[in-house]
């Protein structure tokens, strides 16, 4: 496991590379090549689909206006499969009263995605129904689409350019989505040009008004693959925002495809789900 | 009776050290969960004459264990779910074993051995094909819904063959689901006046019920097919002479499909289950239910960030109306060939999901009876909620299945601490 200061050594080094590169040999870099939607496809790749999978522990402060907290502590395993389809599970382990509860999405491209809920108490598994892009995911800020992704075809992207952020240089694309039933009119995303990680998002309702904003609080190379460990959700109308925190994650661990099942709501994997 | 108290925390102790102090646990391995629980329930309906003269239908103090470990392979796991029960209203404390079982499997199978909660099928408080046992007095009474399911003392089977799973329950000693009696709810009898006496199965090996599910995935679509061997768990039948009624469970058998997916934004439900009643299979016995088929279809979605709506059509169709109404004894009101039902049910979340407005409505068209149960909960923190509801039944007739209820409408409260 690398940390902030060897990827930002990374990202120096490839600047570096970069400006011998321009220096040396008067072409354009690869990169300039992207469509906007080339650089939300590659970014929506390393934000929900870095590695064959993933494994994590999530940490969730819901923070309201008075600074109240509420917490949410959950492992995640996603696998993905050929196509760009992929497969979520989510284990709660805090507060007490989700304790056990079970999550699993099935996520499609171009269609809708399979969602089932585990209720511990009654013992039950049933269907989720759930709005991708308004409904809340646990509580927080995050939507449904937050964490398993959007189609890339569902939004028209345009590049606005390249500007700083952080420490690096980032994409700045517009996404504007084609349906009318989306929750925002806009959004615009500055994608990290090395690891093409969102860093920020701003998603602007449809009369203009700034809605919600992203951050990537701390972006640290687990196991090869730039992760934003630290994130937030920002609402700024309501003035409330969810911190999460990303930790004991891993890449590329051999999780079965099998493990996506009913059998796993009922019965979490315990090899999983520490 | 406060001398019962001793025993309770006497078994409390026993189930705790039985689990922390075993040989080969870790008692730091044992995941201790739980909460307490205030819960009462007013009776709101003017009782009639020999109805129970208590305005309390519950004060209810409970604080349940929840006790479980998993072997550091992942090999083995035990739960046992306990509640210490303190019922205010008679002044009783007792205990309720609610699930304590282990597991144990491999890759392709797994066994879960001991009184467990089960439930399948696809309806919102529609059951087709789950005859596991039921306690309606808990729903009717205004207890969390998680009561309303009772543990089964079980053998659980099951089989993951890829795409398609097997699921084989048995159970040996038959439960009856539980309802109202009149001691504290009240229900319907065609035979008033006369006390309830009870005949369960005997405790026969061939009298292990048997319950089957066979589920996969299916073009977008959750599918399961259901077989059932056991019996009539509610309604009972009843057998009356000169001193009492006596309720006993005939012989059922049930089949059934279910289906479940995403369809147009939404979520669509489908579950028939054909009622076999082994023991009145031309329909006329008066004293046993009718052979049936039962269907439900329903619909839910999510509008907006915080608000779901759903609903369902039910109905129960009697396979044999004309020989059971031949043979309706005088004075018992007769039943149409179909119970109609229809339910919705409305979820309105706010500030972030920290409250909760839902409203659940059942109506039968054709009995011309319904349910409603209007409901607002709050979370105080993440380990407290409360809610505030109220049941309310009733109908045109006093026998239909809620208008029976009429004389229960509540209004509850629920305080929960998780930990």
């Amino acid at each position: 496991m690398l940390t902030t200061h060897t990827t930002r050594l990374a990202r120096g080094c490839g600047a570096l590379l970069g400006l011998l590169a321009v220096v040396a040999v008067p072409l354009p870099a690869p990169a300039q090549t992207l469509t906007a939607a080339q650089i939300i496809a590659r970014a929506q790749e390393a934000f929900l689909g870095a590695g064959d999978d993933m494994r994590a522990h999530l940490t969730m402060r819901l923070i309201n206006k008075g600074g109240k907290e509420r917490l949410r502590e959950m492992t995640m395993l996603r696998t993905d499969l050929e196509g760009g389809d992929q497969k979520y599970f989510i284990y709660f382990h805090r507060p007490g009263d989700v304790r056990d509860m079970t999550f699993m999405v099935w996520t499609y491209r171009g269609r809708d995605d399979d969602r089932w809920i585990f209720l511990p108490a009654v013992k039950m598994v049933r269907r989720l129904a759930a709005d991708d892009s308004r409904s809340s995911f646990v509580g927080s800020d995050f939507t449904y689409e937050d964490i398993s992704g959007r189609d890339v075809e569902a939004d028209t992207h345009t590049l606005r350019g390249e500007a700083p952020c952080d420490a690096a240089t980032c994409y700045v694309v517009e996404s504007v989505p084609l349906d009318g039933k989306t929750e925002y009119g806009r959004k615009v995303s500055w994608i990290d040009t090395v690891s093409f990680l969102p860093v920020k998002e701003e998603y602007y309702d449809r009369r203009g008004a700034l809605a919600r904003v992203y951050t990537a609080d701390e972006i640290r190379e687990v196991d090869g693959y730039p992760t934003a460990v630290r994130r937030t959700m920002t609402d700024v109308k309501r003035g409330h925002r969810t911190e999460v925190v990303f930790d004991d994650v891993a890449y590329d661990t051999g999780l079965d495809e099998g493990l996506f099942a009913e059998r796993s709501l009922r019965r979490p994997p315990a090899d999983w789900i520490k | 009776m406060a001398e019962r108290w001793p025993r309770v925390i006497a078994s409390a102790l026993v189930v705790f050290a039985a689990t922390a102090g075993a040989p080969g646990v870790d008692a730091q391995e044992v995941e201790i969960h739980g909460f307490v629980q205030v819960n009462y329930s007013l009776r709101v309906a003017d009782p009639a004459p020999g109805d129970p003269a208590d305005d309390f239908l519950l004060g209810d103090h409970r604080v349940q264990l929840d006790l479980g470990r998993t072997s550091g392979s992942g090999a083995v796991r035990f739960g046992t779910k306990v509640d210490l029960i303190h019922d205010a209203i008679t002044g009783e404390a007792d205990l309720d074993l609610r699930e304590a079982h282990v597991t144990f499997g491999g890759d392709r199978y797994d066994v879960t051995l001991g009184r467990q909660i089960l439930t399948w099928g696809v309806g919102d408080l529609v059951f087709v094909n789950d005859l596991f046992t039921k306690d309606w007095t808990a729903l009717i009474a205004g207890q969390p819904l998680q009561y309303l399911k009772v543990g089964s003392d079980a053998i659980n089977t099951n089989l993951y063959l890829g795409p398609v799973s097997v699921q084989v329950v048995a159970v040996p000693f038959f439960e009856p689901d539980v309802l109202p009696r009149g001691d504290r709810l009240v229900g319907y009898t065609p035979f008033p006046g006369l006390p309830v006496a009870e005949a369960r199965p005997d405790r026969r090996v061939g009298n292990t019920e048997v319950a089957t599910r066979v589920y996969g995935y299916l073009g977008g679509f959750d599918v399961a097919a259901y077989a059932y061997r056991g019996f009539w768990g509610s309604p009972p039948g009843m057998r009356p002479d000169a001193e009492r009624v006596t309720w006993f469970y005939p012989e059922l058998s049930v089949y059934g499909l279910s289906i479940q997916g995403a369809f147009a934004s939404g979520i669509l439900s489908g579950e028939v289950g054909f009622y076999d009643s082994q023991q009145d299979s031309g329909g006329r016995d008066p004293s046993i239910e009718n052979s049936q088929v039962r269907v439900l279809i329903g619909y839910q979605r999510a509008f907006g960030s915080d608000l779901t709506l759903g609903g369902q059509y039910s109905a129960e169709r009697m396979l044999d109306h004309s020989a059971y109404r031949a043979t309706l004894p005088a004075g018992v009101p007769e039943r149409d060939r179909t119970r109609h039902n229809l339910t919705a049910r409305v979820t309105r979340t706010f500030n972030y999901q920290t409250s909760q407005v839902s409203l659940f409505v059942w109506v039968s068209p054709n009995d011309k009876d319904f349910y409603l149960n209007p409901e607002f909960r709050h979370s105080v923190t993440d380990e407290a909620w409360v809610a505030v509801g109220v049941n309310l039944f009733g109908g045109s007739e006093p026998h239909t299945f809620f208008g029976q209820f009429d004389r229960n409408d509540n209004l509850y409260a629920t305080i929960r601490y998780s930990f």
